[in-house]
């Protein structure tokens, strides 16, 4: 995942445009609305500034005639910033003013009603926007007044400045924010799931980071760490638990078997027979690899990183464990053959490794003999598969359904059709223990016929050489 | 005594019915002086009576402290060291003992059950390593080679056991003059059991030498690989060289030469 794609896909960045949406949305109304209202508030303005002036000039005529008027509107009209002024005769001639072009329409609509018109000012110049009213005066005299609409249209073209400054105002401050915040934030989550996956990895000391902000990912940091605190407390107790129950009960066990042992060596008068010691020594033994099984699945599995891991290749691996395990497949009156790609590398620990795979071979060897006269045939194989190495071990025995297959990995779990064969029930538990460890699974499949166990473990580095392998005796039969 | 304790090592081994010949044994069954570092009093004193049966003079120290003043101080051939012990810990009595250069081989014995146990123990300084419950036999085996390696170190490029002879400089095995083609794998067992000529090596020494895995072997696997040795080097020969010793393991030797 790229930096980038990884920022577009915090929740900041849909945060940041949520808020971006909205801000626009509100920002948006708001200058509607404003402009609405000053557009309407200048409109009133305009014609009260209009209707002013008309009574204002209709009172002039009264008392001034079309004379006063006309002087009145000159001198107005001079004024800057005046408004517009045009006094025609019943013929339509212009006496006074200081607008042109206007339409004859302008002033063929009822008097007193409120046009918006477009006209030059007098002396040239571009046309503009004005909104204009005419009043009849008597003896067929026209009078129109009106207000250019300049100052509106500036008025306009700020609040539409204004608006664009505004979004790109919003644009960017939303930019910034989720820049910020997804940063921050992806900064600390990274953090977090850093220090979740070195704890994975089995190293539990590992704390969160808290900054002591009191915000919620403290507070989160927090509560983490004290589940966090009270899983290694558990972990250290189940490791001093085993530690104990290691050295307590060894420690008798160590005792019974020494004294078996003295038993068998002084022997004389009255003592048991050989066979009797060396089938109890046997099975004291026996409970002592169980045991040690059952500690070491227990340990493997609490992660504990006390495994140390190495580069290894991992068709050399299984071509070693091939060649101490073929005389013995053969003494069966069976087949051992090895299919191993070259090249895979494996980052693991040699003895589980070796360890999982000599158990699913004990496995085959025990399990695995064919219905009918056939011999017992193992195939042992190394390939990849993607990114992961597959190691299996085939047979082709009567194999375990399907139904049976996850039971088959439990702790203990003996199928039926193993009950009366010697074995512990610990095999594949343990052989599941180790793939974990390694980031990886054991998978049971039905090779029709037979059982195929594959360890599915990450590729790793590709071993160069073979120096370095501390147990590589290359020399594989 | 040396004559008393090789018919109780022989005895002990399961050969009691073969008669030997004290001055007639080309090996050398040397009386180790071996010290005890182990708290538990019981397993400590059952230890030291069977090392003694086995012809060995043997001191016991019952904690780290003790242990570490009579290692440093008196001479002995192998050490062997629980790792849990009171006062001062299995493994800081061999490193300090290895700071101090004293290269006493030691044996660490440990109840622990982790993983890389082995590991620590033998980065401490020990020797070689035993888990807990072990078999007296295993551990004796373990002893002996232990006390026999500095002799080793004069590099010895020719075993010779009666009329079976390993060159190890030309890869070649012979017995009676006659060349005895063997895999590289066989090679490297017969050249560790030749190596411990006279001594027993166990099933799991010689899978730990010869193909360094680390574990308890469940199935009868070094049993199959010595027995194919053994129809390539005895089968042709009317006297055996390489017995199986009930109970502990194997051994090579000329027994009745």
């Amino acid at each position: 995942m790229t930096s980038l794609g990884k920022l577009f896909r915090t929740t900041a960045f849909k945060l940041a445009l949520i808020y971006l949406a909205a801000l626009t949305l509100a920002s948006g109304a708001v200058i509607v609305y404003l402009s609405q209202n000053t557009a309407s508030l200048l409109h009133e303005q305009v014609v009260e500034t209009v209707d002013a002036e008309i009574s204002g000039l209709a009172e002039r005529y009264r008392t001034g005639g079309i004379r006063g008027l006309v002087a009145t509107i000159d001198a107005r009209a001079r004024q800057p910033g005046a408004s517009l002024y045009l006094v025609t005769d019943f013929a339509g001639n212009v006496l006074a003013g200081n607008v042109e072009g206007l339409g004859e329409r302008v002033f063929s609509g009822e008097s007193g009603e409120l046009q918006r018109v477009s006209y030059a000012p007098f002396g040239g110049g571009a046309k503009r926007e004005a909104f204009v009213r005419v009043f009849q005066l008597s003896g067929g005299f026209r009078l129109l007044v009106g207000r250019d609409l300049r100052e509106h249209q500036f008025f306009r073209d700020l609040l539409s400045e204004a608006m664009r400054f505004w979004l790109f105002v919003i644009a960017a401050l939303g930019l910034v924010t989720w820049v910020f915040v997804s940063r921050r934030v992806l900064k600390r989550i990274d953090a977090m799931s850093a220090t979740g996956q070195r704890i994975m990895q089995g190293d539990l000391s590992e704390r969160l980071p808290v900054d002591g902000s009191g915000d919620e990912f403290d507070r989160l940091a927090v509560s983490l760490n004290a589940m966090l605190e009270r899983i290694e407390a558990l972990m250290q107790g189940l490791k001093e638990v085993s530690d104990n129950i290691a050295h307590d009960l060894k420690t008798p066990l160590t005792r019974m078997r020494n004294r078996l042992e003295e038993a068998m060596r002084q022997g004389g008068e009255g003592a048991p027979s050989d066979d009797a010691l060396s089938r109890t020594i046997e099975d004291c033994d026996g409970l002592i690899r169980t045991f040690d099984a059952l500690l070491r699945i227990a340990r493997i599995e609490a992660g504990s990183s006390d495994a140390a891991l190495v580069d290894l290749d991992a068709g050399e691996l299984v071509a070693e464990v091939a060649e101490l395990y073929a005389p013995v497949v053969e003494d069966a009156g069976g087949s051992l053959t090895v299919e191993a790609a070259s090249g895979l590398g494996l980052h693991g620990n040699r003895e589980l490794l070796v360890q999982a795979v000599i158990n699913l071979i004990e496995n085959a060897l025990k399990y695995g003999t064919p219905e009918g006269a056939d011999p017992l045939k193992v195939t042992l194989a190394v390939a990849r598969t993607g990114d992961e190495v597959r190691l299996s071990v085939r047979d082709h025995g009567p194999g375990i359904g399907e139904a049976d297959r996850t039971r088959a990995v439990q702790r203990f779990v003996r199928l039926e059709a193993s009950r009366n064969l010697p074995g512990s029930g610990l095999g594949l538990s343990l052989v599941n223990a180790v793939a974990r460890l390694h980031g990886g699974r054991l998978v049971l499949e039905d090779a029709a016929p037979g059982l195929r166990a594959a360890l599915e473990l990450p590729l790793g580095k590709a071993k160069a050489g073979k120096q370095g392998n501390e147990g590589g005796v290359g020399d594989g039969g | 005594m040396a004559t008393g304790a090789r018919g109780e090592l022989l005895r002990r081994a399961g050969l009691r019915a073969v008669h030997v010949h004290p001055a007639s044994n080309g090996e050398i069954q040397t009386i180790m002086r071996i010290l005890i570092v182990e708290d538990d009093v019981e397993a400590a004193n059952y230890l030291a009576k069977a090392l003694r049966e086995a012809g060995h003079v043997v001191d016991h120290a019952a904690d780290g402290e003790a242990g570490y003043e009579l290692a440093a101080t008196a001479p002995y051939d192998v050490l062997v060291v629980d790792r849990m012990l009171p006062k001062r810990d299995g493994l800081s009595v061999v490193s300090t003992l290895r700071g101090e250069g004293n290269h006493t081989p030691v044996l660490v014995l440990s109840a622990l059950a982790q993983v890389d146990d082995r590991v620590t123990g033998l980065r401490a300084g020990g020797d070689d390593y035993l888990p807990k419950p072990y078999a007296f036999s295993e551990l004796l085996a373990r002893v002996e080679a232990l006390g026999r390696r500095p002799r080793q170190q004069e590099v010895e490029t020719r075993y010779t056991v009666g009329d079976l002879v390993l060159d190890r400089l030309s890869h070649t095995v012979s017995r009676g003059g006659q060349d005895i083609p063997l895999q590289p794998r066989e090679f490297k067992l017969l050249e560790y059991l030749m190596q411990n000529a006279g001594q027993v090596v166990t099933r799991t020494m010689l899978l730990e030498h010869v193909w360094e895995y680390h574990f308890d072997p469940q199935t009868n696997v070094i049993d199959v690989h010595i027995s194919r040795l053994r129809g390539k080097i005895d089968k042709d020969f009317d006297k055996p060289l390489l017995h199986t010793i009930r109970g502990a393991g194997y051994t090579i030797r000329d027994i009745s030469r």
